[in-house]
């Protein structure tokens, strides 16, 4: 009874203090954000708070290893209204499901079909939109350059440069490229730039998709360019035992020269004692002149559950995060690139320059990475076999049947 | 007065009254039954009842038969699994006799020998996560402790947790360390129990050492030796957390064992397959099922002995 009371006393109170709390709306948001981006990602919510004072957006943040695994319980069970996710395949199962909406009104309405056009094709699946793209990032080769000063060799323009240039980190001691998988992934941006490289990037969703075999001979030739790195053994010893982040202390620590990876480990390698100036970027250099130059950006979304209860406003939300001004926002945050094509980038940042200067010339198409392109099952299975190809190399007849195997499951 | 009051009451002793004595202890097991019927035996059926189906979790459900079983059975990741369970199973009982050697041997009085015994079972006191990362750190490459230990010694360091055919054991070792625990605090309490009369007739009969321990003191550490077995054998068998903490079933699958397998299909980022899930854990309850009616089984049997 007495909370009650205290309860309607305070409500009045609230009432009479403002009127526009009592019609005050509330859209429900679950993310999964790490500090930096949060922090970003609460002043957007803030500024759209105070563009539409009649609207609450009631954040709550996870882990992402949580978030992966409640995303499913939340979405059936008690849906919120708007939920960070990822581009391409990987959406594929709840768009498949129902559990995402479609939001392709909001794309016509804002004219999102343009200022995001980079992404809308990994944001499509049946001809609609189901979601809206917030930042992406570049994937390629972060260099030590005291490495390359240790080893007395020049930054490579060509795949056979950088295989000479192995030679001589060997000679003196250092690792060519290293890399941390066990967590897997990381093992497969190898694989991506390589396939793309190698075959174009038609090719490499083709394989992503189920459409190719993996025995076919193409793939091979893939694992053949592989082979040049992991048969002189220019691939740090024990990957399999380290974690992205042990890998990048190694880079730190000059005792590895080049890491293919993503923008994010910029943070970490800075974190751990590099600067600009001993940091370096390079695309990763052309296999086969032929193809057309293909590059990986895995993309971050925001989608509106089926489940959701207030979806208009959750609408309302999608349209401004999809904007040049919060995409601007949160993207200096986070260090990561806008897709929005009228927001501005960080042009002090050498990476950031590079990356959207990467990824805006793209002739060839971009990636999402191959966890996201591939279904999960695929992706899990491709994964391990190329971690066990760094292992054990003169398995790949075995692990390239296994794969086959597992495509004709999954895809039928 | 009281004495025909009470005589005049029997025709209106009611059900209840009468069988009061029989029912009391079912009632109080329903609450049990119920929790027992509905988080342990229906989801048991319900399992088998989702090992036939293709399902996602989320999507419609898909009648398959036995395809699950089947492609289980054409699965190499099943085999690795189920070969890592096997070598679980047989190294981890090594955990019985080291926790009786280090029960026997801490079973003396000598000034602080609490102290000691409370150091001894430590390891099963911290959770399963902290043993498995202490020890992934201990195996690490570049900076481990044994990792630089091996590098000392011969020159070359071994990364245990990257190698195929080591991380197995690595992670048994790790696994070890807090079951020897758990058996030496069995052992113990067994040890207090123990009849100080039946040792010194045994002195004096001249038995000592190796003899005295296998013909005196284990027969009367039966119920001790029992339980560490049975508390083995299902630590083995669902030897889930350190895998999962120090390899994530890695390298490439080869330090699964089925528990982590089903995890893996089920409920990790790249599975979702229930059926499939549930189709290895099924199996995994039927090899359960071998050892826990044998346990049972001989339970029955000594009770019915009237050990």
């Amino acid at each position: 009874m007495r909370s009650i009371f205290t309860v309607s006393v305070s409500a009045i109170a609230v009432i009479a203090g403002s009127a526009a709390f009592a019609q005050e709306r509330t859209v429900k948001y679950y993310g999964d954000f790490d500090p930096a981006p949060l922090a970003a990602m609460q002043e957007v919510i803030a500024d759209f708070e105070a563009a539409n004072p009649d609207i609450k957006i009631e954040f709550q943040n996870f882990d992402h290893e949580g978030y992966k695994t409640s995303i499913r319980n939340f979405l059936t069970a008690e849906a919120p209204d708007l939920a960070n996710w990822y581009a391409g395949n990987r959406m594929a199962p709840f768009v498949n499901s129902g559990q995402f909406m479609d939001v392709s009104d909001v794309w016509e309405e804002h004219g999102l079909k343009e200022s995001l056009a980079s992404a809308l094709p990994s944001m499509t699946i049946d001809g609609k939109q189901w979601g809206v793209p917030y930042t992406y990032y570049q994937w390629g080769i972060y260099y030590n350059k005291e490495a390359y000063a240790a080893a007395g060799v020049e930054v490579p323009e060509t795949w056979d440069q950088f295989i000479e240039n192995c030679a001589a980190f060997k000679e003196a001691g250092i690792d060519c490229v290293t890399t941390g998988t066990k967590a897997l992934w990381p093992g497969a941006g190898i694989f991506d730039y390589l396939n793309m490289r190698t075959n174009g990037y038609e090719f490499h969703m083709a394989l992503a998709n189920g459409e190719v075999e993996w025995t076919d001979d193409r793939v091979k030739a893939t694992f053949a360019e592989w082979a040049k790195l992991v048969e002189p053994g220019y691939i740090t010893q024990n990957h399999a035992a380290l974690d992205w982040q042990d890998a990048a202390a190694l880079l730190v620590q000059g005792k590895a020269a080049n890491y293919v990876m993503g923008n994010f480990a910029v943070a970490v390698f800075k974190e751990g004692g590099m600067t600009d100036e001993t940091l370096g970027f390079l695309p990763f250099p052309t296999i086969n002149p032929d193809v057309p130059r293909a590059e990986e950006a895995p993309t971050d979304t925001v989608h509106i559950p089926s489940g959701a209860s207030n979806v208009e406003d959750a609408k309302k939300f999608l349209a401004y995060l999809a904007g040049p001004d919060a995409q601007t926002k949160i993207n200096a945050a986070m260090g990561q690139l806008p897709i929005n094509k009228d927001a501005s980038v960080n042009e002090d940042d050498p990476f950031i320059k590079a990356g959207f200067e990467l990824l805006s010339t793209t002739p060839g198409g971009i990636a999402q990475f191959f966890d996201r392109d591939a279904p999960a099952e695929m992706a899990k299975m491709g994964m391990e076999g190329f971690q066990q190809y760094m292992v054990q190399p003169d398995q790949l007849d075995n692990i390239l049947e296994r794969l086959e195997k597992a495509r004709q499951r999954i895809y039928k | 007065m009281t004495h025909a009051g009470t005589q005049s009451r029997p025709q209106h002793r009611s059900w209840w009254r009468e069988n009061q004595q029989k029912l009391t202890p079912y009632i109080f097991l329903i609450p049990g039954v119920i929790f027992f019927l509905v988080y342990v035996i229906i989801p048991i059926f319900e399992s088998f009842w989702l090992s036939g189906f293709d399902w996602d979790g989320l999507g419609e459900k898909e009648w398959i038969g036995f395809s699950n079983y089947q492609e289980l059975f054409d699965d190499d990741a099943f085999y690795t699994s189920l070969k890592n369970n096997v070598i679980w199973l047989v190294l981890y009982m090594l955990a019985v006799p080291a926790g009786l050697g280090i029960a026997i041997f801490l079973n003396q009085k000598v000034r602080g020998i609490r102290a000691y015994k409370s150091l001894f079972f430590f390891p099963f006191v911290i959770s399963q996560v902290v043993v498995g990362l202490i020890f992934a750190w201990f195996y690490a490459p570049n900076f481990g402790l044994f990792y630089k230990l091996i590098e000392w010694a011969t020159g070359s360091g071994i990364a245990v947790l990257a190698d195929p055919d080591l991380v197995t054991y690595g992670i048994i070792a790790a696994g070890l360390w807090p079951q020897i625990a758990y058996c030496m605090i069995l052992y113990l309490t067994g040890l207090n129990a123990v009849d100080p009369e039946q040792i010194e007739a045994a002195r004096l009969d001249a038995a000592k050492g190796f003899k005295m321990l296998w013909y005196v003191i284990l027969p009367q550490l039966r119920p001790a030796t029992f339980m560490a077995v049975v508390v083995t054998v299902i630590g083995a068998l669902r030897s889930f957390d350190l895998v999962s903490i120090m390899t994530d079933g890695g390298p490439f699958g080869s330090s699964r064992v089925l528990s982590f397998y089903m995890y893996e299909q089920a409920l990790s980022e790249y599975g979702y397959r229930m059926g499939y899930g549930a189709a290895i854990a099924v199996v995994l309850f039927l090899i359960m099922m071998v050892f826990i009616s044998g346990f049972i089984w001989k339970m029955v049997d000594d009770e019915r002995k009237g050990l």
